[in-house]
């Protein structure tokens, strides 16, 4: 007991001293939150539009006020004719182009029909279908108000309620998401590079002869990072109630639970990257390309996961992180108890079960 | 130059001997390339619905019939009330609740005027939002239907029409796999290419190798230049590697010219490069150095547009996008690709990046000291 603590010890001196790893360890969940709470939305906001008014008649004129009055556009004033509308997609100064058609008014009035053309640049189809919307809504709105008001026989009418989210607010989505992300990325990569470090200075073999059993010099490898991670926790808990409004509806204790289990997860999963590497480098490269843009995309945190491919459905449930998010959104959020998130809680605990086992088979007590 | 040469063929020996790294720099980015932009889909299919129906009648069927069958929804759950429904919601098995009241089609034919309700699950509000007009869009269809049955059409015709017809330009089929590829292949280039740089001092530093080369006479930016050279040509390999996997794979062919994305990355790669031995000049140890590169490039990517477009983000987040080397190389890859934009729709990107890639440059050098 005495040589674990002060192998454990030993640890610890190597990370604190490390002033540098420590400021981006413990950096890094913060920046993340406030990049994810504040800065990174789908909300459409002052995008450019040029409008091209080839009639200037009253109505196209109210039209074009009502359009600037939204938030979500700032008008590009200087393009002027078709051409110059291409010019200004290339160059991305405009994200979207209004056509109103010559007489515009007269035609409204005597004809009961005028035209708009809207010309989107889709390179970004998402953007383009909204802000398409955007625009489409105000012409809307704008019609409607024309029609003299007359009530329509027949109507369904339709009540909308947002469940668990009222104000749709992201941080509910990347929370979970930078919590799953951080807490494997630090611990499997750090205990992953830290193992492999010994193996590269050759101070594995000492480390391996010292009368330690082997697998207590690797536990003492996994304790340091497996504090730090639940730092990291306890940091983004606070930033998230505090700073970004996320309510922790389900039991505190159940949360804290799963979240360790998780951080266990991470870490065999670093020991096994450990036990197939033998240059940080390479554990490195696994860790990030291997690990983080997978998680990123595959964890149903960006991307639906309902809407992928059924092959890609089928591999993201290889991620620990999936499982994690769902259950980390089902109890801070719509505050559901042990039952509702065994099944998840099961397959991180058999993931966690598989990793350890694989590294203990691969751990190799000599070296070549 | 002799001396470089030397220097040359050390980084390439030392590159080619670890084949795990090969497998890693050259497997691992392709792979990613085709699979990674098949998980990229905004467009909401398959949303699970739930359906409390108390008024078991003619239009409530006719209603629910119109709702499945535009593919857009799956009816898995059929509740007898709102509260067993909010539950089946709870368990992740239905993400929208439909109900219709008990007197809908009644009320709706008598009273002129009935009411729907739709709950959704919020917890990603943007597929909520979507599932929520899509329904919202069905239900007013199926009204329109309703009322023609029921009332001439005339009378609604003759009102004021403003007709919007809209069209979208430079990817017309609005496939979302044309805007994430080219913006994936960068953010593959960069990391690969970062990574590889930011390591490279720091290890012959904790190898303790660095002060052999200190004690030779080669000059410090011929040192840096022979680690850069080389992850240089890395960087546009797998940049060749990526742009041969989106034609084959998905049939991207850039609307602009080759020749002038390839003169943006080697110019991007050199001001990157330039950036990873600044800060691998910075570490002490190969651990610090990827954790320092690991934060930069975590921001870099972020606020790099990638996800989410740049424009949304607010003032000080833009502020900081115009700093991000990364910015600048996914809208260019963009706009080559998607749009074909010319060198002259490109002059400020151009511009930038090679001032970055003279300021990151100039600082690796200063920073390196032959003593310690």
């Amino acid at each position: 007991m005495k040589q674990l603590l002060s192998f454990i010890k030993k640890e610890f001196n190597h990370i604190l001293r490390d002033k540098r790893t420590m400021l981006v360890l413990f950096g890094m969940p913060v920046v993340q939150l406030i990049i994810f709470g504040f800065a990174i939305t789908t909300e459409v906001r002052n995008a450019r539009i040029a409008i091209l008014d080839n009639s200037k008649d009253e109505i196209t004129q109210k039209l074009i006020m009502r359009i600037e009055s939204t938030e979500y556009f700032e008008i590009e004033r200087t393009i002027k004719t078709d051409t110059q509308i291409e010019d200004a997609f290339k160059s991305g100064r405009i994200k979207l182009a209004l056509v109103f058609q010559p007489n515009f008014q007269n035609e409204l009035s005597h004809n009961n029909s005028a035209q708009i053309q809207i010309i989107a640049d889709a390179t970004d189809p998402n953007q383009a279908t909204t802000l398409t919307n955007y625009v489409r809504s105000v012409v809307m709105d704008y019609q409607s108000e024309l029609i003299k008001p007359d009530n329509l026989p027949l109507t369904i009418e339709t009540e909308l309620r947002m469940l668990y989210n009222p104000q749709l607010k992201g941080a509910y989505m990347s929370v979970p998401g930078v919590m799953g992300l951080i807490l494997l990325l630090i611990s499997a990569m750090m205990t992953s590079i830290s193992v492999v470090r010994e193996k590269e200075f050759g101070t594995m073999e000492i480390l391996l002869v010292s009368p330690m059993k082997p697998w207590l010099v690797i536990i003492s490898k996994a304790i340091p990072y497996f504090l730090l991670s639940i730092i990291n926790v306890i940091t983004i808990l606070f930033l998230s109630v505090l700073l970004l409004d996320m309510p922790i509806h389900g039991s505190l204790f159940l949360l804290s639970a799963i979240t360790i289990l998780y951080i266990l997860c991470a870490l065999s999963l670093g020991l096994l990257i450990s036990t197939v590497t033998s240059s940080q480098l390479a554990a490195m490269l696994i860790s990030l390309v291997g690990l983080m843009l997978p998680v990123v995309m595959l964890s149903g945190y960006a991307f639906p996961i309902a809407n992928m491919p059924d092959l890609l459905q089928w591999l993201s449930n290889l991620s620990p992180a999936k499982w994690f998010i769902i259950i980390i959104k089902n109890v801070m959020i719509k505050g559901v108890g042990i039952e509702g998130v065994w099944k998840e809680t099961l397959v991180i605990t058999v993931m966690t079960l598989i990793f350890l086992l694989i590294s203990i088979k691969r751990f190799k007590i000599r070296l070549q | 130059m002799r001396a470089l040469k030397f220097l040359l063929r050390k980084e390439f020996i030392q590159i080619f001997r670890n084949k795990l790294i090969l497998r890693m720099i050259f497997v691992v980015p392709v792979v990613q390339l085709i699979i990674l932009p098949l998980a990229v889909n905004y467009e909401i299919r398959n949303i699970n619905l739930s359906v409390v129906d108390l008024d078991h009648s003619e239009y409530s069927r006719k209603l629910l019939n119109k709702i499945i069958s535009t593919g857009y929804f799956r009816l898995t759950d059929y509740s007898s009330s709102y509260r067993d429904a909010l539950k089946v919601v709870e368990e992740d098995r239905a993400d929208l609740i439909l109900t219709i009241p008990r007197g809908f089609e009644s009320d709706l034919i008598r009273e002129n005027k009935t009411k729907i309700m739709i709950a959704a699950n919020a917890i990603s509000g943007q597929t909520a939002g979507l599932a929520a007009s899509y329904s919202n869009a069905i239900i007013m269809d199926f009204n329109k239907e309703i009322r023609n049955e029921w009332v001439q059409t005339s009378r609604v015709n003759s009102q004021p029409q403003i007709e919007i017809t809209s069209s979208n330009w430079f990817n017309p089929a609005m496939n979302y796999k044309f805007y994430f590829v080219p913006g994936i292949l960068a953010l593959l280039v960069t990391i690969v290419g970062f990574l590889l740089a930011s390591l490279n001092i720091v290890k012959e530093k904790e190898a303790g190798t660095i002060e052999q080369m200190n004690v030779t006479p080669i000059k410090k930016y011929q040192f840096i230049l022979g680690k850069l050279i080389p992850f240089w040509i890395l960087g546009l390999v797998i940049l060749s590697i990526g742009f041969i996997v989106s034609y084959i794979v998905y049939g991207i062919v850039p609307a602009g010219s080759y020749l002038l994305i390839y003169l943006f990355a080697a110019i991007y790669l050199i001001a990157l490069l330039g950036f990873g031995l600044f800060t691998s000049t910075f570490a002490e140890t190969q651990q610090q150095a990827m954790f320092i590169s690991y934060f930069c490039m975590m921001i870099f990517i972020l606020l790099g547009g990638l996800f989410a477009p740049i424009e949304n983000m607010p003032d000080w987040a833009q502020a900081l996008t115009y700093i991000n080397p990364v910015s600048y190389f996914i809208e260019v890859m963009r706009m080559i690709v998607l749009k074909g934009s010319g060198f002259i729709d490109l002059l400020k990107h151009f511009g930038i990046i090679v001032l970055f890639a003279i300021t990151f440059n100039a600082l690796a050098i200063w920073n390196y000291r032959k003593t310690t």
